[in-house]
């Protein structure tokens, strides 16, 4: 008979300073939310870390924790890794930064408000996963994906890369378990490959990539990455190349190495949100088997049974009513986003459907709009197009030289009421903003 | 069209390697104000693993260290580019693009690398932290002018860079800073240009904010063969309002937040690239 242990570790002894630092978080956001200042969660945070620096190691101490990181897809995979993880046999919710904060001052936050929960899920920002891994010694490291994103905050892809594999590549702690940490990782980043290749134990997945324009230089040895048509990547001079994959994301079905399919079941569109559904489901094997919910061998498909109850992730993908026309919220904050991004639009937006572009460039979006440029607009032609957000301008001449006719409207909602007051009858009209455009449309609805 | 028959050809510079700050859109720009005014032309996006097609125009863009090394090596091993230029062709570059063209630039260990040498610059790490934000430069007296003898107006675009680049005798800086770094040598210049060749650190991409410069590259392109360099053809204005909208937001946005401490309330963000 075996043994397995079901609930969460029993929470080892704190010290004196990090209870003060936990009283510390959970006073500000406290004080925050009744100010009426936003939830919170950053600033308590923030305050915890000045009372305690090492207050996230001692948080996450005694938990199964899972981080996710990576330039697109972070929110939504955390979202549905942390929904597999919740199902019937959990002893509790696993706790998770689910509001986006997704550096240590969140993680803080969050961890610090759940003092019960035996599992946590976590976004990292691509910048932290490095110290986030030393303080949290996760069972799970999701690694989706890396393409140019907010070059003037956080350094351009192969800094990034090289910052990751430092940090996978020290993977020697043990994790609660004993087991040592898996890392899931897309096979079809050549970026994301060459980080993860040092650690210990990597369980690749075909998760599909459609940007490849930051891996065409071979990060290993300078040669020349060649993509074939069907996946398979090889650099053109040295050895490096598409490692061999437990699972495959083949349209709409996760397809694994012993060539079992099962139907990936969301109800978030898009492809890309298929391959957050798969590379979820294979981060959530290990924990599921590890706490009983799973025998081994059925964690990926016990995991994808759980899947379907998410329908938005904190707003997006979610379809409101503005003056009683349905509306579809949509982020995409970089080149790789954006053209994923459209190819939903492609598959599932209504022909007749007026597009709302809204983007700032503010802190959390980058302050350089060139970006803009990488993003191929020139596929809405022919479509209705509103720009709007605080970087209109900046927007309405990249359509002009797409050739993409367009309407400028100041403030998102005067954009969204120019729009559906143009709809014809059921046509949901969509809204695609970056980071903070986001977060303002959001604000103001 | 240098000699080459009726059509302009626009070539992007190895986007797989130099597209990293956007810049590909310089290509576009020119393309699209070429072919508003009834011009014939093609636009190519020249991929680092064929030859180098022959153009009239190439821009070419920021890029990472490693893939900028690469470029430049390619560049030269292949000839083209600087046998182009010979003949005539017109030549911009933007950050990594800039540095490449120069005589030598430093690789991501600080090695020195032997550029394209179409402009006489030379760049070197700079030893303060990344130069990043909005860069306002005035352009100097001889740099290129439109074809009817008008100074640039000012260039506004974005710079994300951590080389200093220095002129030597045989280019001229294209413009002084107002706001930013620009070359960062301590002369206060951004930029470079000699011939029909021009350098500088500005994204945005510049040609998008500063129309009047794409313009300028254009008349060039379109100058008879064998014409001196400077002669640029006259050519028709175009609707430039949103582009004209957008110049004049990015100006008052770096003067507004001049005036109330702009670059100290950025300066924590700087140099985190």
């Amino acid at each position: 008979m075996s043994i397995r242990s079901v609930g969460p570790a029993p929470a080892p002894p704190r010290s004196l300073r990090s209870s003060v630092a936990v009283l510390a978080v959970t006073t500000v956001n406290r004080l925050s939310r009744s100010l009426g200042r936003g939830s919170g969660t950053v600033a308590g945070g923030r305050a915890g870390l000045l009372v305690d620096p090492g207050l996230l190691a001692a948080l996450a101490r005694g938990r199964r924790v899972a981080l996710v990181t990576g330039t697109n897809g972070k929110t939504t995979t955390t979202r549905l890794l942390a929904a597999a993880l919740s199902g019937a046999g959990a002893a509790s919710s696993p706790v998770s930064n689910d509001t986006g904060a997704n550096m240590p001052a969140g993680h803080v936050a969050a961890l610090a408000g759940a003092p019960g929960a035996g599992v946590a899920v976590l976004e990292v920002d691509e910048g932290y996963l490095g110290r986030v891994i030393t303080e949290t010694a996760p069972e799970v490291v999701v690694l989706l994906n890396l393409s140019r994103d907010q070059l003037d905050r956080i350094a351009e892809v192969r800094m990034l890369v090289d910052r990751w594999r430092t940090a996978l590549d020290g993977l020697t702690r043990p994790t609660p378990t004993g087991r040592g940490t898996v890392v899931v990782a897309n096979a079809d980043d050549p970026m994301v490959v060459y980080a993860a290749a040092t650690a210990p134990e990597v369980r690749w997945v075909g998760a599909g990539q459609v940007w490849h324009d930051d891996a065409v230089g071979c990060p290993a040895c300078g040669g020349r990455i060649e993509f074939a048509p069907d996946g398979p990547w090889a650099c053109d001079r040295c050895d490096f190349a598409r490692p061999d994959v437990v699972a495959d994301v083949e349209g709409t079905a996760l397809v694994l190495r012993d060539g079992t399919r099962y139907p990936i079941r969301i109800a978030l569109p898009g492809q890309f949100n298929r391959a957050n559904a798969a590379m979820a489901a294979v981060a959530a094997d290990p924990i599921l088997v590890a706490t009983g919910q799973a025998d081994p061998g059925d964690g990926v498909s016990t995991a994808l049974d759980r899947l379907d109850g998410v329908t938005e992730v904190a707003g997006r993908f979610s379809v409101i009513s503005r003056r009683g026309r349905p509306v579809r919220l949509l982020l995409a904050k970089n080149p790789a986003g954006w053209t994923a991004v459209f190819d939903l639009l492609d598959e599932t937006a209504d022909p007749d459907a007026t597009i709302v572009l809204s983007v700032n460039a503010r802190t959390a979006d980058g302050f350089d709009t060139s970006w803009l440029w990488d993003v191929p607009f020139e596929r809405l032609a022919g479509r209705s197009v509103v720009a709007t957000g605080e970087r209109r301008l900046d927007l309405a001449v990249r359509l002009r030289y797409a050739e993409v006719d367009h309407a400028v409207v100041d403030g998102p909602t005067a954009a969204l009421d120019h729009a559906v007051a143009r709809a014809s009858g059921g046509t949901t009209t969509e809204f695609l903003g970056n980071y903070t455009a986001f977060a303002d449309l959001r604000r103001a609805l | 069209m240098t000699g080459r028959g009726s059509k302009l050809t626009v070539a992007v510079v190895y986007p797989d390697l130099l597209g990293t700050y956007g810049d590909g859109g310089n290509g576009l720009i020119v393309a699209r104000r070429a072919a508003w005014r009834g011009i014939d032309v093609d636009l190519v996006p020249a991929l680092s693993d064929r030859p180098l097609p022959t153009a009239d125009i190439y821009t070419i863009g920021g890029g990472e260290d490693g893939p900028q090394v690469r470029a430049a090596t390619t560049l030269l091993d292949e000839g083209t580019l600087a046998e182009r230029v010979g003949e005539g062709a017109v030549v911009l570059g933007v950050c990594a693009g800039f540095q490449l063209i120069g005589r030598s630039f430093p690789d991501a260990r600080d090695r020195p690398q032997e550029g394209v040498g179409l402009l006489d610059v030379t760049t070197v790490k700079g030893s303060g932290p990344r130069a990043v934000g909005e860069l306002l430069a005035t352009p100097t007296p001889d740099a290129p002018r439109t074809a009817g003898g008008e100074r640039l107006p000012r260039l506004t675009g974005f710079e994300n860079h951590g080389g200093v680049t220095r002129i030597g005798t045989g280019a001229h800086p294209l413009a002084r800073v107002e706001r930013g770094v620009g070359n960062g040598g301590g002369d206060g210049t951004e930029g470079a240009w000699s011939d029909r060749v021009v350098g500088t650190y500005l994204h945005g991409p510049v040609l998008a904010r500063n129309s009047a410069l794409a313009d300028i590259l254009l008349g060039w392109a379109l100058a008879p063969a064998g014409a001196p360099p400077g002669t640029a053809v006259d050519l028709e204005p175009l609707a430039d309002h949103e582009e004209l909208a957008l110049r004049s937001e990015r100006l008052e946005a770096v003067d507004g937040a001049t005036r109330t401490g702009w670059r100290g309330r950025l300066a924590p963000f700087r140099g985190r690239g």
